[in-house]
């Protein structure tokens, strides 16, 4: 009987840890992830004040500005209905490119500005990121935008 | 023509893998021996046919036959002929060509080095193989057929993407692959024992040695892949925790379970459902690896042009695959016993908890990996999983199991005395925790480096498991000291042992450099002009000058950088922004002066200034102390698990049994 109970302790241990466990697990992804927003959901108001998020769509024409330190950039991302200014301070993906798809994280700042702390675009030239795919495709959609949506 | 016979021979491969697989099975499970002696012929014929049609698509890029479509789009004349070689399996079609050249290849090394297996065991394994590899030829030959035509045939090709034209390429892909499918092996045993109720230890010293195969190409493929995102992305980092990167890591670390538990099963014979699952489990993370990938379902660094028919195929292969061997599992299970007992402190429950904490770091991996598709699919937003997520999850179920690496060598099987062993064990572990805290706080106060308890953790951890692995390398050469001296008596110790130890050392090393280079890694992002300087962690950087180049096929503007530590002059350093000709996007190469105790990494983000691009300049440099160590660590788990694999008793083995072949 001895060895039994034994097992069964075992048993009842690594329930109780796995238990631990997936605590841990899904309060760390409830921190850790982040939406998705299109420019036109950011301007009606529905990404989060002070919380990670992704935004996406293109980068606006003629809209990319260096500061005067030389490596932070400043420039538009639009869904061709509306548009996110955005600020980001470091070095640019060689992909990133005005015209292009592009994806970035970061908070909204008090102003409007999103501050990106990431910046990605794929390593493809071909390659439209879904989610930025994605919100062009929604703006035409929803008829706000006179544009042909991209083929991804 | 030569094309045509590739696909040809891609075609007649595939009855010829179906017919073997099912005669072979049913075969073994009839007794009938004509059928069963086809197995051996039958996947030998299955893997020539896969080759020579490997070897027609290779001809094609060599020959630069833009007449075929997936070489017009993967190559061109300009492409160095290492990379036309490569460029086979740079895109989805030749990949999964690769896929199945390793997989006929690990049939064909099963096929001969299986001499000991009874016959019907082996014509059961083989037949699994067939089988498997017969998905993969259906798979190839109805969504991804490499041979197609391009009518009319292309002048030029439109090349292959210059990210991928690097050493990498030719390395990272194969070993990976061999990792991947080379859990097919395993799982192929374990069905087949499955099948035939012979789930023993007989079994379970097959199945190590080539799960330890298939295990240390996994491990030096991820290393080799990670190794060259850190000098080729640009950005530094060695891991990124990206959909694809998780996809290789699952299986690594199902397998590294699989491996321990198959110790048990083999010693003790306890475990035997556990190791199945885990067999089964390996295998199908592998599968989910590949749907990931091809099926373009996740954003990530290697979604090729995405095509959700393939992602479908592959998602029913997977079904077949994961539904099948549970269902046999379910028939078969109940009778296969429990086998050996085993106390509450005994190796057995350490190796239990090894595997709870890795299964349960794989269910982490998963669910952040599939999490956004889940969310996605439910219609409630689109979400992604960040770094931290991971970094999180992992350190607090990385921490005990490190600390178990130390502690389970110097445990009995069965049953042994946990106060005994922590008496022996706490002189060693206190040296470890006091040896781990002089350093972070002696360069607090002497450098002035930040104090963090992570550091102190991470760095005991790393202490610990070298200290017992040597620890109990000593004192097993003493025990059996014998008449020579105790150098004699450690090189006697079997090469499993060895191997054992090398690999847990090489875990202290990784777990050292990633501690280290998290904590104190530096990075800065500024403008220069020539003649400016940029210092970090006491490294000085001076631009000279940057200058034009021409490649093969690229031009680049290099950076001449000199490279300075305490005012002494170290090298000259070359970043290069690379454009080549035949697409409009740049590459960015970094120059990295490596080292022992730290690599400095320099990076050309973009010019200031468009017009001048002999002018200023974005650079980006790195200190990265003791960045190396994580992939030497990593060579040194492969190192054991090579050390490991060619242990004595596995190769004894046909002459144990000395049955014929």
């Amino acid at each position: 009987m001895k060895a039994r109970h034994q097992r069964l302790l075992l048993i009842a241990a690594a329930l109780a840890a796995l238990g631990l466990i997936a605590f841990f697990v899904f309060s760390a992804l409830n921190e850790n992830m982040a939406f998705f927003y299109a420019p036109t959901d950011v301007k009606a108001g529905k990404a989060p004040k002070n919380k990670l998020f992704r935004i996406g769509g293109l980068v606006q024409t003629g809209s990319v500005q260096r500061e005067a330190d030389g490596v932070t950039a400043r420039f538009i991302i639009s869904d061709t209905a509306e548009s996110v200014a955005v600020r980001y301070r470091g070095i640019l993906p060689d992909l990133f490119s005005e015209g292009k798809g592009v994806v970035a994280q970061g908070r909204l700042n008090d102003e409007g500005i999103f501050i990106a702390q990431e910046v990605l675009a794929k390593h493809d030239e071909n390659y439209m990121p879904p989610e930025a795919a994605q919100a062009l495709q929604k703006a035409h959609e929803t008829g706000v935008s006179q544009m042909p949506p991209p083929s991804p | 023509m030569i094309p045509e016979i590739g696909h040809f021979a891609l075609i007649l491969a595939l009855p010829v893998a179906v017919c073997t697989g099912v005669l072979a099975l049913w075969g073994a499970q009839q007794g009938r021996l004509a059928w069963i002696a086809l197995a051996k012929p039958g996947t030998l014929a299955m893997a020539l046919l896969v080759g020579v049609s490997y070897l027609c698509l290779t001809w094609a890029f060599i020959q630069n036959d833009f007449s075929v479509q997936y070489v017009a789009r993967q190559s061109s004349s300009l492409l160095p002929l290492v990379y036309r070689v490569a460029g086979v399996w740079g895109g989805h079609e030749g990949s999964l060509l690769l896929w199945l050249l390793m997989l006929v290849g690990w049939a064909t090394l099963a096929r001969f080095c299986s001499r000991a297996l009874p016959g019907a065991m082996q014509a059961r394994v083989l037949g699994v193989l067939c089988l498997a590899a017969a998905g993969f030829l259906l798979f190839v030959l109805l969504t991804s057929n490499p041979f197609l035509r391009l009518i009319p045939g292309a002048a030029e090709g439109r090349e292959l993407n210059p990210m991928l034209q690097d050493p990498g390429l030719v390395i990272h892909p194969p070993l990976l692959y061999m990792g991947y499918v080379g859990f097919s092996v395993t799982y192929a045993f374990a069905v087949a024992a499955l099948i035939s109720g012979q789930l023993d230890a007989a079994w379970a010293r097959w199945s190590r040695p080539w799960t330890l195969a298939a295990w240390i190409f996994l491990t030096l493929g991820i290393a080799v892949g990670s190794w060259w995102a850190y000098y080729e992305l640009g950005w530094g980092g060695w891991w990124f925790w990206d959909p694809v990167e998780n996809a290789s890591f699952m299986p690594w670390l199902s397998g590294t379970a699989l491996l321990h538990s198959l110790a048990v099963t083999e010693k003790r014979g306890s475990f035997k459902n556990w190791t199945v699952l885990l067999a089964v489990s390996t295998f199908s993370l592998s599968l989910l690896g590949a749907f990931l990938v091809r099926s373009g379902v996740l954003t990530s660094v290697h979604a090729f042009a995405t095509d959700p028919a393939r992602g479908v195929a592959i998602l029913v292969f997977l079904v077949v695959v994961i539904g099948a061997s549970l269902a046999l599992f379910v028939w078969r299970a109940p009778k296969v016993g429990l086998g050996g007992r085993f106390g509450l402190f005994s190796r057995e429950s350490l190796l239990l908890v090894n595997n709870l904490l890795l299964v349960a770091a794989v269910g982490t991996v998963l669910l952040g990996t599939l999490y956004p598709l889940i969310v996605d699919a439910l219609g409630v937003g689109k979400i992604s999983v960040g770094a931290p997520y991971f970094n999180t999850v992992f350190a607090p179920i990385m921490a005990p199991l490190l600390f178990l690496i130390g502690v389970g060598p110097f445990v009995r099987w069965k049953q042994d005395d946990w106060r005994a062993t922590a008496r022996l064990l706490a002189w060693p572990l206190a040296a470890a925790i006091v040896a781990a805290s002089i350093f972070p706080i002696f360069a607090a106060w002497t450098v002035g480096l930040e104090f963090r308890f992570m550091v102190v953790l991470g760095l005991a951890l790393a202490l610990w498991i070298a200290l017992a692995a040597l620890f109990h390398l000593l004192r097993q050469a003493r025990a059996t000291r014998g008449d020579g001296g105790l150098f004699a008596s450690l090189a006697r110790q079997p090469r499993h042992f060895w191997g054992m130890h090398v690999a847990h050392i090489g875990v202290a090393v990784f777990v050292a450099g990633v501690t280290i280079v998290g904590a104190h890694e530096e990075e800065k992002d500024v403008r220069m002009a020539p003649g400016d300087s940029v210092s970090v962690a006491g490294h000085s950087f001076r631009l000279l000058g940057v200058k034009q180049v021409q490649g093969p096929n690229y031009t680049a503007w290099q950076g001449e950088v000199e490279l300075s530590r305490n005012d002494r002059f170290q090298r000259r350093l070359y970043p290069e922004k690379r454009f080549y000709h035949s697409s409009a996007m740049p590459m960015t190469e970094a120059a990295i002066d490596a080292g022992f105790l730290r690599d400095v990494y320099v990076s050309l983000g973009e010019p200031i200034d468009r017009a001048r691009p002999e002018g200023e300049w974005a650079v980006r440099v790195y200190y990265k102390p003791l960045v190396d160590w994580i992939w030497g660590g990593c060579v040194l788990m492969a190192l054991g698990g090579l050390l490991a694999a060619s242990d004595r008793r596995y190769r004894n083995k046909p002459r144990k049994t000395g049955k014929p072949v």
